[in-house]
């Protein structure tokens, strides 16, 4: 199939497109619209992970346009296996969560075209290889998340609104800074990623220095690696369901997406100097300091919350042990923690959908009354604090392994989390779902067949990358053994 | 030799497993509790039957090659990574196999029974498959990591059977409790899986799998890791893995609490397999463990302060249940004190007997509670010899087995320990495993005494006999409890030890009987004899001749020894202060400080931010010319908009990133 990126990008776009020309009032009609812009996406990333040529670290699908020849910026755009991973998630998750908006009913039309620019915008981050092009998808996607938030979020949305816009656009200066440095270094003067990752020995050392801290404050806020995270849980908590489940699943996944495709592969040097402080230490923090804030949170989104930040710390301290278990863990780690956080969140709506809070202590005893709800919750809770056969203790068991070859003190903090994760995971647990029955939810109804929908196909990966994981393994590997032979020689 | 019957071993009761677990609610309200039952006890039963075939197979095979391999799939593979999932059977995991799914069978067949009328008999079921299932992919790996899915795979069921009846908030926390403890222990287990990789890596060969482990350990023996050997490190970290599975000092403290799940899973889980697991990773690993005499002298002495201090505790305990956790507890340090003197044939041969002795008990115990709707305080209990005689019968031979009084199970494999912590030479640990032999055998005779001699003082009225199918699996279990005992008779009686010869292969040390003074056997033998029938007659004069009343011996010394062993030394409360508060403490600090001090920093930021603009906008309208001023109007107007939605602060924005464009322009292009 040829364009196969470009379709995955323009379908999105024309769904948006008619869903401006339908009429506000027919809501099934946008609903399904929309279902039908992200199902061709879908279809073209299951095409792409089983013709994807593994063993082959270099981008495929590759398609290049000149579009501004006076700067050299071209529409450029491929996969690797870095990138594959994310894609395939973006597909899966905007999917699903056109199904877990169904519930929205004020200003339908607005919500679904901006949620299908946001899809086209999100996919075309992790396939552009021209940075003018990535940059333009970068802020692209900011815009219909401000008002994905800002409309139709919580009472504080406004401040949760402003807040993400501003950090992010914070982020997005330094970034683009960053960019006009490294065209400006280059010679010739070039905006292509493949280039600047193949003529990265040109970049002195200082330059490197600089141009990667810029970068990575501005990936560190997407990820987001403390200090700069507390826009997270307000984001979340403001957010409506389908648009937390995007946000965790695959925004984060952006920051630590940015630092392997551009601080890796293109600033070696400052990479190798760099990551044991910036990733390494800053990412066992990350773990279990959010495990820590996780603990202490009432609101059950707040607590997904800190514990993204706590899971986006693996990502940090795997990719930073250079070793090819602990840089393959990260990237898995970063689709785990996309399913199953999604699950999460996914599951925290639907509770929220029903008794209209969300307080940790408001509830109690509700297993009896939602026994099937509670399984998935259960499921979703055991994968996240690392359950073995569940696929995220396979991310977090090689992120530690690898860590320990590099770092051993720091693997042991990471692995200590695995106490504080299971203990606020099963905490939650007993507060909501054990213990006597809160007469109050003694009438709700259990998941509905919509909500299990978006569940199963979660709930099915979640456990099939636990037991056979290779699969994806197979499909990311090549690309990091590259990359992390990049760095290797500067260590 | 490859067996590709083996998965089949695992897979039969994760099948039954997965259809309860969709389809048991179903399946129960169409077909009601048999249909259930039925589905629950056949692969359990199937899987017997494999492992049976699989022990054959074993036999049939010369003694130095008896291992079969089960080959799957590759599960990870990365660089110098490389795990399979694949199953091993060789003569320890071949026995482990049948204890696990012949006593977890005999245990499915009498929940069948004590379930009855529980309206979620299903999840029961469902969850006592998938408990078998893990703990016979922890038997059966063929790696440490596989080994981990069962590992963490029976604590998960354990975590949802404690918790079986949750809507008692003390049942739920205590499954949450063991869950927490033992995730302690993992902690420590992935850390010593790490090391152990890496350190093979180096050494020899990256592998995780135990025949390679046990091929290449010896290339680690001079590894030295910050002036440790290598090897003590790696084991140490392990170890601590295995005290919290097994319920050894100083992660114990879960076992007591988890017996508030239904009893039958106290039997299968909390005595018979699960609590075993630790013992059997060390048994597993036992060439590795061979090189670091450290870590063993550590494991030796864990063990016996263990075995010391729960048989202490259990002497004070009126909860029926309680007393067999303390019990258990005690019994694991015999089997952990075995594998510390290098005894891990002793070991897994007293893991054995001792999940048919206190199955048996446990079961018989719950039989008790069922007739006493559900009390368990053994002071409202009493007399209940002539209402439950099959129970009694029973619980007695058990009680006389773990109690070891020859020629039981018990006595054999608890002689075999003490011997091996002698001839080990090791007067001390010898010590205190006898006098733990008499403390046993002092707090096993006071149960049965309270419960079963004496007057009726329940308030329920004609308790009953449990119905056959819960005395069939007991009568079983009593028989094993008697039995057992001679698959590994002592050579020194004439025996021929046939248990330690059929370990020998797999656990290097069963054989520890080669070189021995007869004498010194015989005296460990007489004076264990002698501790037990000293216990036994102690519980007699008190509870049922009535000749010291417990009462002034509680009392003695101010009543302060009493107090201590009823609290249980008051661990509980300072595990509970220093780390449960201690967590707690800092997690509230983490999240006070995440928002007073970094959210604040971040609003003070832009509340800066903002103060700065509007200065800014000031100056704008009042120095810049007239064009500047149009330029202006433009951005206000379209500001204007903007703010509307936005409070205005993206101007400031867009403001700091032209402004920022224009000075690297400017600084690249000067």
């Amino acid at each position: 199939m040829d364009y196969a990126l470009s379709w995955m990008i323009a379908v999105p776009l024309v769904g948006m497109v008619v869903v401006l020309l339908l009429p506000s009032a027919a809501h099934n009609a946008i609903r399904w619209a929309a279902v039908a812009a992200t199902v061709p996406p879908l279809g073209i990333a299951a095409w792409l992970f089983t013709v994807f040529e593994r063993g082959d670290p270099d981008f495929q699908f590759v398609e290049r346009y000149a579009w501004i020849p006076a700067f050299d910026i071209h529409y450029l755009v491929g996969v690797d296996g870095l990138s594959i991973s994310m894609v395939l998630l973006t597909a899966l998750l905007c999917f699903l969560c056109v199904f877990a908006s169904w519930g929205i009913e004020e200003g339908v039309k607005a919500y679904f075209a901006l949620f299908l620019l946001l899809d086209a915008a999100m996919v075309g981050v992790f396939v552009a290889l021209d940075f003018v092009l990535f940059f333009l998808f970068w802020e692209l996607m900011l815009l219909p998340m401000y008002f994905l938030i800002g409309v139709w979020g919580g009472p504080r949305r406004a401040y949760a609104a402003i807040k993400f816009f501003l950090y992010t656009m914070a982020g997005s200066v330094l970034i683009l800074l960053a960019i006009l440095g490294l065209y400006f270094s280059s010679t010739p003067h070039t905006f292509d990623m493949i280039a600047l990752a193949e003529s990265r020995h040109q970049f002195t050392e200082a330059l490197q220095y600089v141009l990667w801290i810029a970068f990575f404050v501005g990936f560190a806020i997407k990820i987001p690696a403390f200090p700069f995270h507390t826009w997270l849980p307000d984001a979340h908590v403001e957010a409506p369901t389908a648009i937390s489940v995007i946000l965790a699943g695959v925004l984060l996944k952006m920051g630590t997406y940015g630092i392997l495709r551009v601080n890796y592969g293109m600033l070696p040097i400052a990479t190798a100097e760099l990551a044991f402080a910036c990733l390494a230490a800053l990412g066992a923090w990350n773990i279990l300091y959010g495990a820590l804030c996780a603990m202490a949170q009432r609101d059950l989104k707040k607590l997904v919350a800190y514990s993204s930040i706590s899971h986006m710390g693996y990502v940090m301290l795997g990719m930073a042990s250079f070793t090819q278990q602990g840089i393959d863990g990260a990237v898995l780690q970063m689709f785990n923690h996309g399913t199953v956080t999604a699950m999460l969140f996914l599951l925290v709506g639907v509770l929220y959908d029903r008794a209209h809070h969300r307080e940790i202590y408001g509830f109690g005893g509700i297993a009896p009354v939602m026994p099937i709800y509670t399984g998935f919750v259960a499921l979703a809770f055991f994968a996240a604090l690392g359950l073995p056969g569940l696929s995220a203790f396979i991310s977090e068991v090689l992120v530690l392994l690898g860590a320990w070859q590099r770092t051993p003190w720091l693997a042991a903090v990471g692995a200590s989390a695995v106490v504080l994760t299971a203990g606020y995971m099963l905490w939650t647990l007993q507060r909501v779902f054990l213990g006597p029955l809160n007469e109050r939810y003694a009438s709700l109804p259990d998941i509905s067949a919509r909500e299990a929908l978006t569940l199963v196909p979660l709930a099915i990966i979640v456990v099939a990358l636990g037991v056979y994981p290779m699969p994806m393994i197979e499909l990311i590997d090549a690309t990091l053994a590259t990359l992390n032979a990049a760095v290797l020689p500067f260590l | 030799m490859a067996a590709a019957y083996l998965r089949w071993i695992p897979l039969l009761p994760l099948l039954g497993a997965a259809v309860l677990g969709l389809g048991g609610a179903w399946v129960q309200r169409r077909h009601g509790e048999r249909a259930v039952a039925a589905i629950a006890c056949l692969p359990v039963a199937l899987a017997f039957a494999i492992a049976v075939r699989t022990f054959a197979a074993l036999a049939a095979m010369p003694a130095e090659q008896r291992v079969l391999v089960d080959r799957l799939w590759t599960w990870i593979e990365i660089g110098s990574l490389h795990v399979d999932v694949a199953f091993l059977a060789d003569p320890l995991s071949a026995l482990m196999v049948l204890v696990v799914t012949g006593i977890g069978g005999l245990i499915h067949v009498y929940s069948v029974g004590y379930m009855r009328g529980e309206p979620a008999y299903w999840r029961f079921f469902a969850l006592l498959n998938l408990f078998t299932a893990m703990m016979l992919v922890l038997v059966l790996a063929d790696n440490l990591l596989l080994l981990f899915v069962g590992w963490e795979g029976v604590g998960l069921c354990s975590y949802a059977l404690i918790g079986f009846w949750y809507a008692d908030l003390a049942n739920a926390r205590a499954g949450s409790k063991a869950f927490l403890v033992n995730r302690v222990g993992d902690f420590a287990f992935a850390l010593g899986l790490f090391l152990l990789f890496w350190t093979l890596e180096a050494h020899a060969e990256a592998t995780l799998a135990f025949r390679e482990i046990d091929r290449h350990a010896a290339a680690l023996a001079g590894v030295s890791l910050g002036g440790w050997s290598v090897l003590t490190v790696i084991t140490a970290l392990l170890f601590v893995g295995a005290t919290g599975k097994s319920a050894q000092i100083p992660l114990y403290v879960w076992l007591p609490d988890a017996m508030a799940g239904p009893t039958p899973v106290s039997a299968l889980i909390h005595a018979a397999t699960m609590v075993t697991a630790g013992v059997y990773l060390v048994a597993r690993l036992d060439v590795l463990f061979a090189l670091a005499p450290a870590t063993l002298a550590a494991i030796a002495w864990v063990g016996a302060a263990t075995a010391l201090l729960a048989a202490a505790i259990a002497v004070v305990q009126n909860d029926i249940k309680k007393v067999l956790a303390y019990s258990t507890i005690s019994q694991l340090g015999y089997m952990v004190l075995a594998l510390g003197v290098g005894a891990s044939g002793a070991a897994v041969f007293h893991l054995m007997t001792h999940a048919f002795f206190k199955a048996c008990l446990f079961l018989g115990a719950g039989s008790v509670i069922l007739a006493l709707h559900h009390e368990q305080d053994l002071r409202r209990m009493g007399g209940l010899r002539a209402a439950m005689p099959r129970t009694y019968a029973t619980f007695l031979v058990s009680a006389l087995a773990i109690a070891g009084v020859p020629p039981l199970a018990g006595f054999v494999s608890k002689d075999e320990i003490l011997w091996s912590a002698l001839s080990h030479g090791d007067g001390g640990l010898w010590l205190v495993g006898w006098s733990v032999a008499g403390l046993t055998a002092f707090y096993m005779f006071r149960l049965v005494f309270l419960a079963f001699h004496g007057e009726a003082r329940s308030e329920h009225a004609a308790p009953r006999e449990a119905p056959a199918v819960m005395t069939v699996p007991l009568t079983i279990l009593a028989a094993g409890a008697v039995f057992a005992g001679f698959l590994g008779w002592p050579e020194v009686l004439g025996g021929g030890n046939r248990l330690g010869a059929w370990l020998a292969p797999a656990a290097a040390h069963g054989g520890a009987h080669a070189s021995h003074a007869l004498a010194w056997e015989l005296f460990s033998m007489v004076a264990s004899i002698a501790m037990a029938a000293a216990g036994i007659a102690v519980a007699y004069a008190m509870y049922v001749r009535g000749l010291v009343a417990p009462e002034r011996i509680a009392a003695w010394a101010g009543g302060a020894p009493y107090r201590w062993l009823a609290r249980k030394l008051y661990v509980d409360e300072v595990y509970q202060a220093l780390f449960v508060d201690g967590v707690l403490g800092a997690s509230r600090v983490a999240a006070r400080a995440d928002a007073r001090v970094i959210d604040a920093a971040v609003d003070g930021v832009a509340a800066g931010v903002r103060g700065w603009s509007r200065f800014q906008g000031a100056v704008d309208a009042i120095v810049v010319d007239g064009f500047v001023n149009r330029v202006a109007d433009v951005a206000l107007a379209a500001g204007g908009r903007l703010r509307r939605l936005q409070s205005g602060r993206i101007n400031a924005y867009l403001y700091v990133i032209v402004a920022a464009l224009v000075a690297v322009l400017a600084w690249q292009l000067g």
